[in-house]
């Protein structure tokens, strides 16, 4: 897949950020509460507008229409939203290996919506984005509603999805522990700016 | 057959039970006589200058004075749609995409029918044109304005949902699909109630008052069901270009959903 660049992106408090997303590899962001790691995420997804260019490959967002780029560059929120009656109706193709793989049963997709725990909307969530097959993936603190054991089964599926595909990754992470086992690069939000961090290994 | 006309104190007595009504709900504090009294005199005056309106309007007859009696139902009908949003659009978009959905739609559904069905001589002869033009505006108004108070209303509580649609890389089309088809049905919903209840539940108004005016009820149900059609047809299109529109415009031209577009009313 290709990488993600972004150039001079300003948005919130973040003023003219550059970085890179390779191809596999994860880059963790870190920061406090309210320092827009967040709203940064939205305006890579083109969620939010904001000044600076951000290209998927050699071409730029605003040459694709703005569902076309969402398709191929996606945001998983931490706190997702359902709407239709059960799970699997809000899946692109049955993802059955997926749900093994993060802990359901098989008859997960026909579970009612309204009765998921916040922890299963999570997991969901993050195999509902994966079932459309996008190119580079945005997460939200993507263990955030996780138990140590789910928080597990998410990390190893994660990388080992992201490293079959190639995928450009960002995974917005608020534990120190985390960053040090999916992390190939980190960036912290400090001040308005985001500056790479050591990860001790 | 001539029309028995009413004497102003046969009405008085009519209002008496208004004024019975308001007395009793003020004893039992249920908070309502203020605004039914209100509303009663609103009737009241209103009837009667459109009464005076109509009879020098019938009179004169001309285009220009037709026109530029439909052109301040429309304005009036337009700034009804407005004060009955909960949220409305930033800049008057509200009053300008109810005004033109129902300019668009009610007018030339009323030009239609004149012209091709009723044909009086001459097309716009006020007798026929403006009661006509009054009942499709009416109508339409009510779902123009349920209809866009349903979708701002709920585009703005679902926007998760509607966001989270958007990150999966769906269409804004796509994306509030729901909430525009649930817009449209409750526009529409009076109109189709009104005509499926049409004769067994309720006589409706209009033919009422043309039975009760002399009219045979035959030619009296025929012009209802003229009046049913067109109003269906002047609603339904009424409602889907104002929803189309309004959707539209919570939408930027990238795709996002721009609830900040909507301005909460201060009273309902």
């Amino acid at each position: 897949m290709p990488a993600l660049k972004i150039k001079d992106l300003s948005i919130g408090t973040l003023r003219k950020t550059n970085f890179t997303l390779q191809s596999g590899r994860i880059t963790c962001i870190s920061g406090p509460s309210g320092s827009g790691k967040s709203r940064l995420l939205r305006a890579i997804a083109d969620l939010e507008s904001h000044t600076g260019d951000i290209f998927l490959g050699n071409k730029p967002q605003g040459t694709y229409p703005a569902h076309k780029w969402r398709r191929q560059v996606m945001m998983i929120p931490a706190q997702s939203a359902w709407w239709e009656d059960t799970v699997g109706e809000h899946f692109l193709t049955p993802m059955p290996a997926a749900l093994k793989a993060l802990g359901f049963p098989e008859d997960a997709a026909r579970w009612q919506v309204n009765r998921l725990s916040s922890g299963e909307k999570q997991r969901l969530a993050l195999i509902r984005a994966v079932s459309y097959k996008p190119q580079v993936l945005l997460l939200d603190e993507p263990t955030a509603n996780l138990d140590a054991d789910s928080t597990q089964m998410v990390e190893l599926w994660l990388t080992g999805l992201i490293k079959k595909y190639q995928l450009p990754t960002i995974w917005v992470a608020h534990s120190y522990m985390q960053i040090q086992r999916v992390a190939h690069l980190h960036l912290a939000i400090v001040d308005s700016q985001l500056e790479e961090q050591e990860i001790h290994l | 057959m001539s029309v028995i006309d009413l004497s102003w104190w046969q009405l008085s007595l009519a209002a008496g039970l208004v004024l019975a009504l308001a007395v009793c709900t003020h004893i039992a504090r249920l908070q309502l006589s203020k605004s039914l009294i209100i509303a009663a005199m609103r009737t009241t005056i209103q009837l009667t200058l459109v009464g005076l309106v109509l009879e020098t309007l019938f009179a004169v007859g001309t285009l220009l004075w037709v026109s530029l009696l439909a052109l301040a139902m429309l304005l009036f009908a337009g700034q009804q749609v407005v004060s009955r949003q909960k949220y409305r659009l930033r800049g008057g978009w509200s009053f300008a995409i109810g005004t033109l959905s129902m300019l668009v739609s009610a007018f030339s559904i009323t030009i239609l029918s004149l012209v091709v069905l009723i044909g009086p001589q001459p097309w716009y002869q006020p007798q026929y044109s403006i009661p006509l033009l009054g009942m499709l505006l009416g109508n339409t108004m009510t779902g123009v304005a349920l209809g866009l108070d349903r979708l701002t209303e709920s585009m703005r509580r679902s926007r998760d949902i509607i966001e989270n649609r958007l990150m999966l890389g769906e269409t804004w089309r796509q994306a509030s699909i729901e909430f525009r088809r649930d817009a449209m049905r409750a526009g529409l919903m009076p109109t189709i109630n009104s005509m499926a209840a049409a004769g067994i539940v309720f006589l409706p108004g209009m033919m009422t008052g043309q039975i009760l005016a002399g009219t045979s009820p035959t030619v009296a149900v025929k012009y209802q069901i003229l009046i049913m059609f067109t109003i269906t047809a002047g609603t339904g299109f009424g409602t889907f270009l104002a929803v189309a529109q309004c959707s539209k415009q919570l939408f930027d031209q990238r795709e996002r959903l721009c609830v900040d577009r909507l301005l909460e009313s201060k009273s309902p």
